[in-house]
């Protein structure tokens, strides 16, 4: 049990470093509502939130919080293995902090299903990304799911890397 | 007369129902080689030349002439000559043909423009045995101006009915997505055209992600999935008065929404904590009716055109194969066995085959099978071919093909035998088509 969380931790570590190199996706499509990122070109304009700018429980402080906003999948997978139970322990001890806070889980695919299929399999990677939330405390009415089938690829190429990439859940926070 | 009707009739054979060919699962090229009917369309003369929104009526007669024969040479099934390069024809002989004159060919369509002084068009459209010396159909047609293009598709349809004995298709239109932008955020609106790609225009603004369109069987509205306030669900619009209405309230996910073929309901999958089944609502709105209830996801389900069966595809086996049940969802039978996956099923309006997706090998295939899941047979040969949909007269599938890379992608069109591929120009890069019933 101990070994197993040393190697969560470090795990999680790890992922966190990846987190910090991985561009936060620019192709998501706007959140509903307009959402200011507080860190967006304010130069520090003075908005009381501390010397880095990060106001506690926002968007960027999620970022910068937790070990990744998204988890990735095998194809035509949704479980959750070990690598995204580490993500969404982080995602859950953020969010356990932030009672007040909600998110959005979107669910995504590669290009190598159908259309429809991809809508059903994207939500059912945003609905086991959800559940596991859950079972960690976190209260589903915190929760929503989108599904975006194969439409907005993160990665663009047509290789087996870049369908690694594509096929993923994100956790977004609702401001 | 006879020896029209003989020759056409052994081509027709070979392309249409190319029986053995069937029983294949490659696709079979030479299912396709059959002479195509040498046919001549001249250009239509006008009693008067006279000025219309539509241009002159001397130009239209060219005009006119240049689609009859561009929609019989893209059926595949034909040989057209002209207009360019015939002889002229004279107002005397439209009805009364100079067959000396056409013996190279073995029928010929002939026609004329005539503007009215009520601002109308009336279009006359002649088919005639050249060998057999004979009139074979005529028919008349008097429209607006602006639907003058429509003149010339019903023609050249009453010209592939007349001889081939099947329903027309050239008279009828396809909505579909248009697609621009880079892959990893795509603009998407939604898109009408003429079959041949004419008379395009927009439906939406592209500001929501829109997909998978399909026709109302009355052609006055279209259903299909947008991303409006970034909450997926399916949408109904009105052509008429451009409303769009949501069609399932307060619901999760819908989408893969198909009218019934009498139009009363439209069949959809609604994801539900990540497990997806099959439902049924009145189109004008109401209470879903469940109609799978299997764990995985089920989606795609497609009326036959009598309404009394769906076909749909499922992972209920481990991958996505097809099956059939009842309208009320009772019977579910697999149909598809082959190695590798199956979506996308659409019911042939004839009701005689189901055409589908199939992915394997690294690729995705337009196919065809009988509805109980025999003689399945390819029709196309790419890396990224999705989502066929029939022409009115179950004959031809339009589809999209998306490029390995740039994903960019391009609405083709196919017959059943596969050997007539070719693509159907859009501005744009078009995904998601859907083609529409014959017009009245």
């Amino acid at each position: 049990m101990t070994k197993f969380s040393t190697t969560l931790i470090v795990g999680a570590a790890l992922l966190a470093t990846a987190g910090c190199a991985k561009k936060r996706p620019e192709v998501l499509p706007p959140a509903p509502g307009q959402t200011v990122d507080p860190n967006a070109g304010t130069g520090g304009t003075g908005t009381g939130t501390g010397t880095t700018g990060v106001v506690p429980g926002s968007r960027a402080d999620f970022q910068q919080s937790v070990a990744s906003d998204t988890i990735n999948f095998g194809l035509d997978q949704y479980d959750i293995d070990a690598s995204a139970r580490a993500v969404l322990d982080s995602q859950a001890q953020w969010l356990a902090r932030y009672p007040n806070v909600r998110v959005t889980i979107e669910g995504h695919c590669d290009e190598r299903g159908t259309r429809e299929y991809n809508l059903a399999l994207g939500d059912r990677r945003a609905n086991a990304a959800a559940s596991y939330l859950a079972t960690r405390g976190i209260s589903p009415s915190r929760i929503t799911t989108i599904s975006y089938g194969k439409e907005r690829p993160l990665a663009l190429g047509s290789d087996e890397g870049a369908w690694a990439q594509n096929r993923r859940a994100v956790t977004v926070v609702l401001q | 007369m006879r020896k029209l009707t003989l020759a056409l009739g052994a081509a027709l054979a070979s392309v249409l129902a190319a029986p053995a060919a069937f029983a294949q699962v490659e696709v079979d090229i030479e299912g396709g080689i059959s002479e195509p009917l040498p046919i001549a369309v001249p250009v239509m003369p006008t009693p008067q030349v006279a000025s219309t929104p539509a241009g002159s009526t001397d130009a239209l007669g060219r005009q006119l002439a240049e689609i009859v024969a561009g929609d019989l040479r893209n059926s595949g099934l034909f040989k057209p000559a002209g207009p360019s390069g015939l002889p002229a024809v004279a107002m005397a002989q439209v009805q009364s043909p100079d067959y000396a004159v056409w013996s190279g060919a073995q029928a010929l369509v002939q026609g004329y423009v005539r503007a009215e002084a009520n601002g109308t068009l009336t279009i006359g459209c002649y088919l005639y045995d050249t060998f057999g010396r004979t009139e074979l159909t005529r028919q008349g047609f008097n429209v607006p101006p602006a639907e003058w293009r429509r003149a010339a598709h019903k023609c050249a349809d009453a010209v592939y009915t007349r001889l081939s004995g099947e329903g027309p298709y050239f008279d009828s239109r396809i909505v579909y997505v248009s697609e621009t932008g880079p892959k990893g955020k795509r603009i998407k609106r939604l898109a009408i055209m003429d079959q041949d790609g004419a008379n395009h225009r927009f439906l939406t603004n592209g500001q929501s992600i829109v997909l998978t369109p399909r026709f109302a069987p009355n052609q006055q509205s279209i259903v299909y999935m947008s991303y409006v306030n970034e909450r997926p669900a399916i949408y109904i619009l009105d052509l008429g008065t451009g409303r769009q209405r949501l069609l399932v309230q307060n619901a999760s996910l819908t989408f893969a929404p198909r009218f019934s073929p009498d139009g009363r309901y439209v069949l959809f999958s609604m994801a539900q904590a990540g497990n997806t089944d099959i439902y049924r609502v009145p189109a004008g709105g109401g209470s879903p009716q469940r109609l799978t209830n299997a764990p995985g996801i089920d989606t795609g389900g497609s009326y036959s055109p009598d309404g009394s069966k769906i076909v749909f595809e499922s992972d209920r086996s481990g991958t996505q194969q097809l099956y059939v049940m009842n309208a009320d969802g009772s019977n579910q039978q697999r149909i598809s066995f082959g190695g590798g996956r199956y979506a996308t099923p659409v019911w042939s309006p004839r009701g005689d085959l189901i055409a589908f997706t199939r992915q394997g090998g690294g690729s995705f295939r337009i196919g065809i099978m009988s509805p109980s899941g025999g003689g399945e047979k390819l029709l196309s040969d790419a890396w990224g071919d999705e989502g066929p949909s029939w022409s009115p007269n179950g004959r031809v599938l339009t589809f999209f093909r998306s490029a390995q890379g740039s994903g960019k992608t391009q609405i083709w069109s196919v017959d059943l035998t596969g050997s007539n591929i070719r693509r159907i120009p859009t501005a744009l890069d078009g995904s998601d088509p859907s083609w529409g019933p014959i017009r009245p």
